[in-house]
């Protein structure tokens, strides 16, 4: 398989080699792990008591956090998806990315299920005991099968480019590489039939991933919509759930586009252009997502439930600046920001997406913690702790335990292979040629 | 080979009719069954005994064949997963006589060996509305028919039985802690430490009495089932010294507190028996009779518990 030359040399140096700020980033990002590791450690050996959650809050950062990744992943599912079914030819030096991000972040959520799980050692209890009735066990199976459905879709994409990594040779790698390319490649050489079982593998596992991605948020919401708890008892956080995942997934998307486009030096390939078309999509999905959260807290508001009241109540008192920020700055301003053509600079669009980011985040949080601070029976307690909920530094070290492998991840994979498609580039010239 | 497998397996169930149904724990049976633990060793009377099977058929044995059994975890756990046949247990709640002595609370925290932050039962003290009167508020496990909890436990360690009790398998529950939200009523707790529960030497766990606690699963009231199968009322009914707690069965149209024991469906007519939040859909087995011609006032129960019990109810009011 021959590729580009140009291509190659802007791509490949990130392979071979590997500078100090790497390695300095990468230590960082390890000592974080470390403390989350520690953090960890004092969770099994202390138990649970020394989270900030008790007997109400039952669920907190960890449950917040693993929306929030399994959001990442399936937005970026639908994005990389939806892009390639619709031969969208920009598409090309960030679907890479968009895959990554999908296959990391889906690996990463469980581990926040697990952190939140009081027996650790039972877990395969889910397998062996499983009873369907159990909305767990429907996202057990969800995410078990788009795990597998977008690592396919992922290696699908990888395997020209590893027959091209192998057949580079002024590609200057250890032997080792060059015998995991080869592997990996598994004998792709680029003739016309494999080229059409790749291309037609990868359209039926992008509608695939679609399909899944959607049931799967649509499953994770149903563990809050079937409950009766205020504020988690609703109809509408199916596509809700759906439409915030596409939202935080296209603000990482930006987030990572603009990282890598310093760090790696893609100036040349991912451009304004590409910042610009994605942030478009940010304002189209946070329009709905906006409308979205709007509608659900308007129901609540305007009637005179007594437990809907209780929980706006609490919103607009002790969440009141959390709840502004996410539910309006966090919308609004990216709308603002991408919507006003001359805000429209690749730094200020990155900028947009950070804040949507972290405001989807409090969203999630503001989902999960002020209902379960508002029970139906009031909460007569004496401990502080029991009334309200405050994270302990142990959850914070895992969680950004979790942000930090996503990091190390991101990091080990663009050593191994070029964070910009290769062989996706090559077609460009070709679709460009054929118009 | 066949015919003692044969053999081996009809003795197994004839022991297993034998020892359950009664619901005794100790019983004499035919040592070797695999069910079965011995525990004495042989005497040698030639005497011939006879017994009453749990289908009421009376049979003779050799009592040199007989020995003193102590049933396997396991089997307690299949036993404690089908309840009583042909009972259904309900529970009154006399809301008008309670004034928050909490008996309940303590009788149930030694019963179930909870550390003294687990209340399987809780005192509220509620107000409907800033125009109507406060009120004490026991509430126990409601064992609804439509439990949330069984519905949304992913490994069955919560489950409902036949008599209506809804019990949690302490060594089934993975701790996902989904009950807890599911449920409206925030009647589970759960073990966020060890409970340091020292247990006697040789003791089995069965989900029916649900001891010791165990760290990182769930627990709840549980109607007591280890003195219900010995045709007892729950721990907390019988330490009430106001008798606020009816215990009983529906079938059978009873509720007693232990002093009295009344009718059930006249009781409910008579005083206007409701459940809680009926709205939710999920079928209590609790009852309550509303707070009416009180024996005490409400700010009694405010006098005797000690301060930190007391800064509890320190924001009560309506919601």
């Amino acid at each position: 398989m021959q590729a580009d030359n140009k291509l190659l040399k802007d791509l490949t140096p990130e392979i071979e080699g590997t500078k100090a700020s790497w390695y300095i980033t990468f230590s960082i990002f390890f000592i974080i792990f470390v403390i989350g590791i520690y953090g960890l450690v004092q969770q099994i050996s202390k138990g649970h008591i020394v989270t900030g959650m008790r007997d109400n809050v039952v669920w907190g950062v960890y449950i917040v956090n693993f929306i929030f990744f399994m959001g990442l992943s399936y937005a970026g599912a639908i994005l990389s998806g939806a892009l390639h079914l619709f031969h969208t030819s920009w598409r090309r030096p960030i679907i890479r990315l968009a895959e990554l991000i999908t296959v990391i972040s889906l690996v990463i959520g469980p581990f926040f299920i697990f952190f939140c799980i009081g027996r650790l050692d039972r877990l395969y209890f889910l397998f062996i005991h499983p009873r369907i009735q159990s909305p767990i066990t429907w996202d057990v199976i969800a995410i078990c099968t788009d795990l597998v459905g977008c690592f396919i879709f992922l290696y699908l994409s990888f395997i020209e480019d590893f027959a091209i990594l192998r057949d580079y040779k002024e590609l200057e790698v250890p032997n080792w590489k060059k015998k995991v390319y080869s592997i990996l490649s598994l004998g792709f050489t680029g003739t016309e039939q494999q080229r059409k079982i790749i291309a037609s593998a990868r359209t039926i596992m992008a509608t695939m991933i679609i399909a899944i991605a959607i049931i799967v948020y649509s499953v994770l919401s149903w563990i809050f919509g079937v409950t009766l708890q205020p504020g988690w008892h609703s109809t509408i956080f199916g596509p809700y759930f759906v439409i915030s995942a596409v939202f935080s997934g296209t603000g990482i998307l930006i987030i990572l586009m603009w990282i890598f486009r310093k760090i790696y030096h893609l100036e040349n390939y991912i451009t304004l252009r590409h910042f610009k078309n994605v942030g478009v999509l940010l304002i189209v999905v946070s329009a709905f997502y906006g409308y979205f959260t709007f509608s659900d807290y308007l129901t609540k508001w305007y009637g005179s439930v007594k437990m809907d009241s209780l929980l706006i109540d609490k919103l607009f008192s002790d969440y009141y600046s959390l709840f502004i920020f996410a539910n309006y700055v966090g919308i609004l301003l990216p709308i603002i920001i991408i919507g006003l053509p001359k805000f429209r600079t690749i730094r200020n669009i990155t900028i947009a997406a950070a804040i949507a980011l972290v405001a989807l985040w409090i969203n999630r949080y503001l989902i999960v913690v002020p209902t379960l601070e508002t029970p139906f029976l009031p909460i007569q307690d004496s401990r502080a702790e029991w009334v309200h909920y405050s994270p302990t530094w142990v959850e914070w070290s895992l969680t950004l335990a979790g942000i930090s492998v996503f990091g190390m991840l991101f990091m080990l994979v663009s050593k191994i292979a070029p964070i910009i498609s290769i062989s996706e580039m090559q077609e460009i010239d070709e679709e460009e040629l054929l118009k | 080979m066949a015919k003692n497998e044969l053999e081996q397996s009809s003795r197994r169930k004839f022991l297993k009719k034998f020892g359950m149904g009664v619901g005794v724990l100790s019983i004499a049976g035919v040592a070797g069954a695999s069910v079965l633990n011995s525990k004495t060793g042989k005497t040698s009377s030639g005497k011939r005994i006879k017994l009453l099977t749990a289908d009421g058929k009376l049979v003779e044995a050799n009592a040199d064949d007989l020995t003193e059994v102590t049933l396997s975890t396991d089997t307690l756990k299949e036993e404690a997963r089908k309840g009583l046949t042909g009972r259904k247990f309900v529970m009154v709640i006399d809301l008008a006589k309670c004034k928050n002595a909490r008996k309940c609370v303590e009788a149930c925290q030694e019963g179930h060996m909870l550390p003294k932050s687990h209340e399987w039962i809780r005192l509220y003290l509620l107000q409907d509305d800033k125009e109507t009167s406060r009120y004490w508020f026991p509430r126990p496990c409601f064992h609804c028919d439509k439990p949330m909890c069984v519905s949304v436990c992913p490994v069955g360690a919560t489950y409902k039985r036949h008599d209506g009790i809804v019990l949690v398998d302490n060594q089934r529950c993975i701790g996902c802690k989904f009950c807890m939200t599911g449920c409206p009523y925030s009647a589970r707790v759960f073990n966020w430490k060890d409970p340091e529960v020292k247990m006697p030497e040789g003791h089995q766990y069965d989900p029916e009495l649900n001891i010791p606690p165990v760290e990182g699963t769930v627990g709840k009231c549980i109607f007591c089932a280890d003195r219900v199968r010995k045709n007892e009322i729950p721990r907390c009914a019988a330490a009430c010294p106001m008798g606020v707690i009816y215990f009983g069965d529906i079938y059978e149209d009873t509720v007693t507190n232990g002093v009295e024991t009344l009718r059930l469906s006249k009781l409910m007519t008579d005083r206007g028996g409701f459940r809680y939040r009926e709205d939710l859909g999920t079928l209590p087995s609790v009852f309550y009779l509303p707070p009416t011609q009180r024996m005490f006032p409400v700010e009694r129960g405010l006098e005797n518990p000690d301060s930190t019990i007391k800064e509890r109810y320190k924001n009560a009011g309506p919601r």
